[in-house]
């Protein structure tokens, strides 16, 4: 809502200046997002009027102008404006003054003539686009008389960026009427009496549908005269409320809008058929707006028509083919109300935010429409002549929003605020707010003005005491609460530890969009089911991402185009994936590394990355937890199919691990050395609570065992199978060696494994382990034809 | 006996000559070893007359003796050489640098999470955590925020479908916690919200941390107490202004907006606060009755508040991020200077 200062104070003047009032009004809860002056800076400037006219010796596009200032002598102009002519009224900037952009203005000579100011255009005063020709001020423009005085042009727009609840305030008359009740002023009071009817012409109104239109005013105006001009004060006060002027009719129902927030439409008399019906529209009905939109409308959508036709979309726009031009010899002016519910949404559906829905929907005060008409009927008498005939109302009383009486209790104030204020100085706050209020014996029965509709229940109520006492003089209290633990489940790892260990592993954490490019998402997760969403901003981000990798690829792609060619990444954060027909968000940690092993280094010999370092970044995730997972050979159409790994957690798939494949790394242009993880998270958020184990008292000792296995053969196969056979006496098993080559035939590989053993009660005898060992390569030979290598 | 004097002159010249711990070793074998010429003069006693035997014996010990410590002293000041030496050929240029990893880094927005997870579990808060594609009832209708309010306009929704849409803020959570739960709560939560816009100031992605309490004496007065005493530990600053402004939220009643005290220009006024020494850094108010109905808390016995703020723009006042759209880029450039 953006309104001019000095509008707001012929309503309502409080001993504030601009800044005080703004903040005023923001520490209500009406934040102020600007204050503009609605003229730039200008000097100097004074109403003068043109006596004559004549061409200028030497230039066709000049004129020597005689120019009255009112006192002394007439001062010679030379003008270029192409209006300018004798007896109209124009700025005339005087020498010593200055113009917008610190222009001064000094004596000069156009072309060999004297010219003792400059004649001025309303878009070179800063006060519109309009470079048409001089500023034609007004007939009755005092000669003389300062142009900022006289368009009393040192004021502000306010524009207030109102919550959907403040509809009240749509207008100068509701913001006054705020102001008044914040500073304690009295409203200027501003009689309209009605206007008696000269004519008895009328419209009949049958209102089909009066749940959403409970109030419906009509008014026949015949003789107007469509072409006249508005005049400038009202121009003015609508340029400063930021609305264009469109003619005296279109000009005097904008005004009425922003004077008392109710919107109106007038309608060209002749145009229309019959009655009036206000009804909802019939399945794919059609109607073309006035901005030569063409709707087709569904059976929700009220609508104003006659006896033919639609004519408009009620409560948001009029229609084409009905609207006023500067033809139009008579008016049939609308003032409705109509209920917000039945409003709220329908422009929106329709692509639409007029000022009219805006403040329908939000509520316009239901007892303001004979106001409005009357209001509206003097000025356009005023402007375009006319008579005007009776004022016709279809009312439905059941249906205008009904008077509510809330009960408010001081008990509830204080357990709301924290704090009671003296009865004294709730009933003055309510007093001010127009709320009536009766004492009971808990507190009040209170009953909002008509015009609050976002007041509804106590709480509304309790909130507005707090607003006009004033948020920050309430207190604040610095102890809530119980000393009470919150349980601390030592089971649990926060996910702040999962993502330290991944930092001090040298990874970097990136926060990626959820919604990913479908096309990246088909390389990287081809067989995935998705969910799109609706209303995509743009096709790169259009569906949600079944994996992390998407985003992680993308911002990998991001920094190696910026000569980052070492890179290791990790997001945390749901994937979104359909199994049997559900919705699934799932919260996943996943990682990539591309470039070398470690950072550039004098000492160290530079190694790409591969398979096993990520390998190990993810074993040190899942040992804080406990958790044995098993890593078994799975293809995956974006991984390398001999490097790629299905993590298992309890025979459950929970993960993956791999490098990219090659034809994808291409496809995306990344490196083919990329590695890719992901793990579903909830598994590392969780660890085993240890439990002490006593330490054997006896020496252990290690046995070394390599063997010759087909290539195939897992490691971690022959691993198990190891630790199976070795029972409790196997302390630690590791791989030490793995070679293929030279001494071993082709299609075979050499594994060689340490085992640490130690007994609990005793020290182990060669004996003892030589049996275990023997039982080990006996078992390795049955199970995978092992040979053992001396 | 002159013999062995010169014996023994020459052998202290062999031990000071010797330049090496062999050499020395060498020395010690030749004149004391089984077969040393020292060693040989105690077997030559035999030849002596037994009336001399006792004396000559006697000096050729004290000759021994004189020579064997005289080796370990040489011994000594050898082995200092050596270790010397050893260390002198064994420097390093400790100023190149280490070997191995580095270490990475937390994305900016997740170290604010994590400081203001941190601070509000101080204060008791459990963090819980909800869908990101949210039902249209958990996200509008159970807030307050009936189909056609003009709230929802506000919101610039991304739809999956006519009932799914992805959250539009973190709001949706407060429902499903006290659905779930009997009350007391108080929980903060923290997480990706989604708005169908994107320009200068907007990402169609950002993050939002809620926060709620509600129990038997919850005021407004104790909203106050717990968002100044967050935002004056999160931005470090005791003396940090903070300021209440009424406002409007469909799930709150009261609704405020908390302003604090520029704290780029300290108030004074500068272009990141237009200009007005404020800035708006979170919107909160006690729960609307017509929530705790939808959640079937008892709206007599129980008063509750809820809190909303933006972990980018906290982010960026506090690093002094000027671009929003650097988050969501992750160029390692900008991350990196986070660790």
């Amino acid at each position: 809502m953006k309104f001019s200062e000095a509008w707001l104070r012929e309503w309502v003047n409080p001993d504030l200046d601009t800044r005080q009032l703004a903040d005023q009004l923001t520490m209500a809860g009406l934040e102020v997002d600007s204050v503009e002056p609605v003229a730039a800076p200008f000097s100097g400037v004074i109403v003068a009027e043109v006596l004559s006219v004549a061409a200028h010796p030497d230039a066709d596009k000049l004129r020597v102008c005689q120019v009255s200032t009112g006192a002394g002598e007439a001062l010679q102009i030379v003008c270029g404006a192409p209006n300018v002519r004798a007896g109209m009224k124009a700025p005339l900037a005087t020498v010593g003054g200055t113009m917008p952009g610190d222009m001064k203005i000094k004596a000069a000579k156009l072309r060999g003539v004297p010219s003792q100011g400059m004649l001025c255009s309303a878009r070179e005063l800063g006060l519109s686009d309009d470079h048409q020709g001089l500023m034609d001020l007004p007939g009755d423009a005092p000669v003389g008389r300062d142009l900022r005085d006289y368009l009393k042009l040192d004021d502000v727009s306010i524009d207030v960026d109102l919550t959907p609840n403040r509809g009240d305030c749509l207008g100068v008359l509701g913001m006054a009427r705020e102001v008044g009740a914040l500073t304690g002023k009295d409203l200027a009071t501003a009689p309209t009496g009605a206007v008696p009817p000269s004519i008895d012409d009328r419209l009949h109104i049958d209102v089909q549908a009066p749940d959403a239109c409970p109030r419906y005013l009509g008014r026949v105006i015949r003789n107007i005269d469509a072409a006249a001009q508005t005049p400038l004060w009202m121009q003015e006060k609508l340029r400063r409320s930021g609305i264009r002027s469109l003619g005296p009719v279109v000009d005097v129902t904008n005004y009425v809008l922003l004077e008392l927030g109710q919107p109106m439409h007038a309608f060209d008399l002749d145009q229309l058929s019959g009655g009036i019906v206000v009804r909802y529209a019939r399945q794919a009905e059609t109607l073309v707006l006035l901005d030569g939109r063409s709707l087709e409308l569904d059976a929700e959508t009220l609508l104003i028509c006659d006896r033919d036709r639609s004519l408009a979309l009620a409560g948001v726009m009029g229609g084409a083919d009905s609207g006023v031009s500067e033809a139009t010899r008579s008016l049939f002016l609308e003032v409705a109300f109509f209920a917000p519910e039945h409003i709220a949404g329908r422009a929106r559906r329709y692509g639409l935010n007029t000022d009219s829905s805006y403040r329908f929907e939000r509520g316009v005060d239901p007892e303001l429409q004979h106001r409005a008409m009357e209001r509206a009927t003097e000025l356009l008498l005023a402007l375009v002549g006319g008579e005007a005939g009776p004022v016709v109302e279809a009312l439905s009383p059941q249906h205008l929003p009904k008077k509510v009486s809330i009960p408010l209790r001081r008990a509830r104030i204080e357990k709301l605020l924290g704090f009671l204020p003296a009865d004294k100085q709730v009933e003055d706050i309510l007093a001010r707010l127009g709320v009536t209020a009766h004492s009971t014996a808990e507190g009040w029965l209170a009953a909002p003005p008509a015009y609050r509709f976002d007041v509804a229940m106590e709480a509304d109520l309790i909130e507005e005491i707090g607003r006009v006492y004033g948020y920050n003089n309430l207190p604040v209290s610095r102890s809530y609460g119980e000393l009470t633990m919150r349980p601390e489940p030592e089971g649990a790892i926060p996910l702040e530890r999962i993502q330290s260990l991944l930092v001090d592993r040298d990874y970097q954490e990136v926060i990626t969009y959820s919604f990913v490019d479908a096309d990246l998402l088909q390389s990287l997760d081809p067989q995935a089911q998705t969910v799109a969403l609706a209303n995509p901003i743009s096709s790169e981000m259009s569906v949600m991402r079944t994996s992390l990798w998407p985003g992680l690829v993308g911002a990998l792609r991001y920094n190696l185009a910026r000569q980052q060619g070492r890179a290791r990444l990790f997001e945390s954060g749901l994937k979104f994936i359909v199994q049997d027909n559900e919705l699934k968000q799932i919260n996943m940690i996943a990682g990539v590394i591309v470039g070398d092993r470690n950072p550039e280094q004098w000492g160290l010999p530079r190694q790409p990355v591969d398979f096993f370092d990520l390998k190990a970044d993810v074993e040190a995730l899942l040992a804080q937890t406990g958790v044995v997972a098993e890593f078994r050979a799975d293809s995956h159409p974006a991984l390398h199919p001999g490097q790629s790994a299905s993590i298992l957690v309890n025979d459950r798939h929970a993960g993956w691990l791999g490098c990219i494949h090659p034809g994808v790394a291409g496809k995306l242009e990344i490196p083919g050395k990329t590695c890719l993880f992901e793990l579903e998270l909830d598994i590392l958020l969780k660890r085993k609570v240890p439990s002490f184990q006593k330490l054997s008292r006896f020496p252990s000792i290690r046995r070394d065992l390599a063997v010759v296995v087909d290539v195939e053969t897992p490691a971690a196969a022959l691993s198990q199978s190891i630790a199976g056979q070795a029972g409790d006496l196997l302390q630690d098993l590791r791989v030490f060696d793995v070679y293929q080559g030279e001494g071993i035939e082709s299609g075979r590989k050499s594994i060689a494994f340490g085992l640490i053993l130690q007994g609990s009660s005793r020290t182990l005898t060669d004996t003892d382990v030589d049996a275990v060992m023997q039982g080990i390569t006996g078992q390795l030979e049955r199970q995978f034809g092992a040979i053992l290598r001396e | 006996m002159e013999a062995l004097a010169t014996l023994e002159q020459q052998a202290r010249e062999a031990v000071d000559q010797a330049g090496d711990l062999q050499a020395l070793d060498q020395v010690r074998v030749a004149y004391l070893g089984k077969k040393g010429v020292l060693t040989e003069q105690l077997k030559l006693l035999g030849k002596l007359p037994p009336d001399e035997r006792r004396e000559a014996g006697q000096a050729i010990n004290v000759a021994k003796k004189q020579l064997q410590d005289a080796i370990e002293l040489r011994k000594q000041v050898l082995q200092e050489a050596a270790l010397e030496s050893q260390l002198a050929s064994e420097k390093i240029d400790v100023t190149l640098p280490g070997r191995g990893i580095g270490v990475g880094g937390l994305h900016p927005v997740t170290r604010t999470l994590q400081r203001i997870e941190r601070l509000f579990s101080a204060m008791g808060f459990e963090v819980v955590e909800g869908p990101e594609i949210e039902d249209d009832y958990h996200n509008f209708e159970a807030l307050n925020i009936p189909e056609h309010h003009p709230a929802r306009a506000m919101h610039d929704t991304f739809y999956i479908d006519a009932h799914r849409v992805l959250r539009t803020h973190t709001s949706p959570v407060q429902i499903r916690v006290m659905e779930n739960q009997a009350p007391p709560f108080r929980v903060i939560a923290p997480g990706r919200v989604y708005r169908c816009d994107s320009d200068l100031t907007h990402t169609p992605m950002f993050h939002q941390v809620e926060g709620l309490l509600v129990d038997e004496h919850v005021s407004f007065a104790d909203l106050k107490g717990v968002l100044d005493e967050f935002l004056k530990h999160f931005f470090e600053r005791e003396e940090l202004r903070v300021r209440f402004r009424p406002s409007y939220f469909p799930f709150t009643e009261p609704s405020a907006e908390v302003d604090i005290e520029c704290v780029i220009c300290s108030g004074e006024g500068c272009r990141v606060c237009s200009h007005s020494g404020w800035l708006e850094v979170l919107g909160c108010g006690m729960v609307h009755p017509n929530v705790f109905k939808h959640v079937n808390v008892d709206n007599e016995k129980y008063t509750g508040f809820a809190f909303g703020m933006g972990i980018e723009r906290l982010t960026m006042l506090k690093y002094g991020v000027d671009d929003l759209r650097l988050f969501f880029e992750n160029d390692l450039r900008f991350l990196q200077q986070f660790r």
